[in-house]
């Protein structure tokens, strides 16, 4: 209180000035933009962002707990819900893991039909993001077009599994035996079902004439430019420091995808690009994952050729115990780095799981690349970093 | 007749007519966006095309609680529908649907137009404050901000309008697109204000008109994914109803409104002036629709701008380009 004493009568009136407390805005956890439970507490004045702090847990489910309760085979049906817009995406590092840990392959042919289905996954996730991003902006038209696309992937993966979105389909050794493919006796008829290829191949072409109409209804939009040219730009040195992965960090200009790294599925008998951007704004953010979709297709395209015949499952026994050891298995999702850290002490259930998921890591820029934007520019950029809440929260 | 009959009969049918029009405009959104969105929209109400949805949504918002937050500024929060409402029906009262059809003959029509349209933003004004919400708040004054930004290019767009007619009366606006221009092979030809100069300005109109609206891609004051709804955050029920009534029915009447300062209004070409009072209001409701589908269509292509875009875009881009305007329309009506 003395310093202001000392000071002038017009100083005081300028420090007051200067003083204006901020508006505190509490951005969810119930809002439009936040795709479920995310809460941010951003302090604002008019409508630039000084300080923000997300708050998560609205949708803690507690996975890794219930894993340690759990058999492997009960697992999967949880993790297919972490994400839940690329369910199968999901189990698919998991079986490695366990798989690791066990020391049993799967057979070529299942190998193969996890890789499709990832890929199909990774289309859905991504059509998912074609929805919410430009409805993020307040384009409400893209939404109708992408679901409605979508549908002919998920009856894909419908067909396969039995399940849209989660479809349960790993097993330890191999995939699910499928009934109603092949000819008439019963060991064949224990595949995918009859005119899957045939019907992946058409989805394909429709998947293409997709991409065209992405392009029609969004990447030439002038206003979607002119929302997120610019927005929300992060640097790759950036991305790298918060753990950043997936088509996040290959906007940024960084060409790391763990299906080129790690080799997990047969991906290297593929012929595909890493698509990269240099920009690393939301525009970036948005065009790898266009591009990513045409490399999906063209990998599905590939794998429908290659893949050779024969058993969906690997001998394993019938309760399974395994051995003592730890892992940590990981695969590229359609959001980025997806990890799971098995800890097996014997016997049929993990004694701890750890779940690396994507999102979490990817929010965890969130503080840094919101402050000083616009409230505007704030829907732009949590739509282009494409989260889920359930695979923030877990 | 009485003047109070006459006054009650004028009310009664232009409170008809225009809440009619806003109930047809938000099923031809619903059917229209639908269909440009690959679904179907309202199929089942009405027993066909589901032609009776928006009496079905405004007797659902009906049965709604009318709930007013614990602080609220309550008369203002009240009373704010009202003067939203008020805005949107007063335009009605000075279009002229023929030329003996208008609510109010004003020689100012034009300038009682600008003046009562740019009312309704007091209205949102007042319902953002007054919700004590902080998404209120701000997309109040996101609409207060917009206001200022567009109603000068739409001041100036209009004053190119009526500098070419020479008269503010609505009705001398409709007369001067009547005139004859030129005769060919004996035809008396007549032409409206967009096909004679007037093109930059109907377009500035139109923007100015949208973003007054506040319709995507101008409508940050709601801004669903960033203000959950604006101002209108708070509002439920009846009250909620009467912004929503009141958003349509002023599409329709700044289409009405275009329609009349640069499509001809009422008027058409070779229509017997006996038949204008009879054929008018068709007209003007074929113009109108046309301009209701282009709103709509705007909405269903675009995505929302941010605010300092908009501002930038009606400082540094429709005032100068209006201002150039008027000049050479004022040099055109001087010259010839």
């Amino acid at each position: 209180m003395t310093s202001r004493q000392l000071m002038h009568r017009s100083e005081v009136a300028v420090s007051v000035e200067l003083e204006t407390p901020g508006m505190t805005l509490n951005i969810g956890p119930q809002h439009p933009s936040t795709h479920g439970v995310l809460r941010l507490v951003a302090k604002i004045s008019g409508e630039r962002i000084h300080e923000i702090e997300p708050v998560i847990g609205y949708m803690h489910r507690g996975y890794e707990k219930l894993s340690e309760v759990r058999t492997y085979a009960q697992i999967t049906a949880l993790v297919n819900r972490i994400d839940w817009v690329a369910g199968f995406a999901n189990e698919v590092p998991f079986i490695l893991g366990v798989e690791k840990l066990v020391g049993v392959e799967a057979p070529e042919r299942a190998q193969w039909i996890r890789l499709i289905l990832t890929e199909l996954a990774r289309i859905s996730s991504h059509l998912v993001f074609m929805c919410s991003f430009p409805l993020e902006l307040g384009a409400s038209t893209p939404l109708m077009h992408m679901l409605r696309d979508r549908e002919h992937i998920l009856e894909l993966i419908e067909d396969v599994t039995g399940g849209r979105f989660h479809p349960n389909f790993n097993r330890v050794g191999g995939v699910k035996p499928a009934y109603g493919g092949g000819s008439k006796t019963k060991k064949q008829s224990m595949d995918l079902p009859a005119g899957f290829f045939k019907r992946t191949l058409k989805a394909m072409d429709l998947m293409d004439q997709t991409c065209e109409d992405i392009d029609t209804l969004v990447t030439g939009n002038e206003l979607v430019r002119a929302r997120t040219i610019g927005i929300g730009v992060i640097p790759a040195e950036k991305a790298i420091e918060y753990g950043m992965s997936g088509p996040n960090l290959r906007a940024s200009g960084v060409a790391y995808d763990l299906r080129k790294v790690d080799n997990y599925l047969p991906y290297d008998q593929i012929d595909f690009d890493v698509v990269t951007r240099t920009g690393g704004d939301s525009f970036d953010r948005y065009l790898v994952r266009v591009g990513e979709i045409r490399e999906s297709v063209k990998i599905i395209r590939q794998a429908v050729d290659i893949i050779p015949a024969g058993p969906l499952q690997a001998k394993v026994p019938r309760v399974l115990k395994v051995p003592e050891g730890q892992v940590y298995s990981r695969a590229e999702n359609p959001k980025g780095e997806f990890g799971y850290y098995i800890v097996s002490e014997g016997g049929k259930m993990p004694y701890r799981l750890k779940i690396r998921s994507t999102s979490f890591s990817n929010l965890s820029i969130l503080p840094w690349i919101l402050v000083g934007q616009l409230i505007p520019d704030l829907v732009a950029i949590m739509g282009s970093l494409d989260f889920v809440l359930g695979d923030v929260d877990r | 007749m009485n003047i109070w009959l006459e006054l009650a009969l004028t009310l009664v049918v232009m409170l008809v007519v225009v809440l009619t029009a806003s109930l047809v405009t938000i099923y031809v959104e619903l059917k229209a966006g639908s269909h440009m969105q690959a679904r179907i929209g309202p199929y089942y109400a009405g027993g066909r095309w589901g032609w009776a949805q928006p009496l079905a949504d405004g007797a659902k918002f009906l049965q709604k609680e009318d709930l007013a937050p614990a602080k609220a500024d309550r008369p203002v929060y009240r009373l704010a529908p009202f003067v939203v409402m008020m805005s949107a029906l007063g335009i009605f009262a000075v279009i002229p649907l023929g030329p003996d059809l208008v609510g109010a003959k004003l020689d100012l029509g034009v300038y009682f137009l600008l003046a009562i349209s740019s009312f309704s933003a007091l209205g949102v004004l007042m319902a953002g404050w007054s919700s004590a919400n902080k998404y209120s708040l701000i997309g109040g004054l996101r609409a207060a901000a917009q206001l200022i930004a567009y109603e000068i290019p739409l001041i100036l767009a209009v004053v190119a309008v009526v500098i070419q007619a020479g008269t503010m009366s609505l009705i001398g606006i409709v007369d001067a697109q009547q005139a004859t221009l030129f005769t060919l092979g004996g035809i008396e030809v007549a032409l409206p204000f967009i096909l004679t100069g007037q093109l930059v300005s109907f377009f500035i109109f139109m923007i100015a008109a949208v973003a007054e609206l506040s319709r995507i891609p101008f409508d940050m004051p709601i801004a669903e994914s960033e203000l959950t709804m604006g101002y209108l955050t708070e509002y439920t029920g009846i009250r909620f109803t009467m912004f929503f009534l009141g958003e349509y029915a002023t599409v329709v009447g700044f289409s009405a409104i275009a329609a009349t300062l640069y499509l001809g209004g009422y008027g058409a070409p070779f229509l017997p002036e006996s038949m204008a009072n009879v054929a008018g209001p068709a007209i003007l409701l074929l113009k109108v629709s046309a301009l209701v589908f282009v709103i709509i269509w705007i909405r269903f292509t675009w995505p929302r701008l941010r605010e300092d875009q908009l501002q930038s875009m009606a400082w540094r881009w429709l005032i100068p380009i209006s201002l150039i305007n008027i000049a050479v329309i004022a040099v055109f009506k001087v010259a010839f």
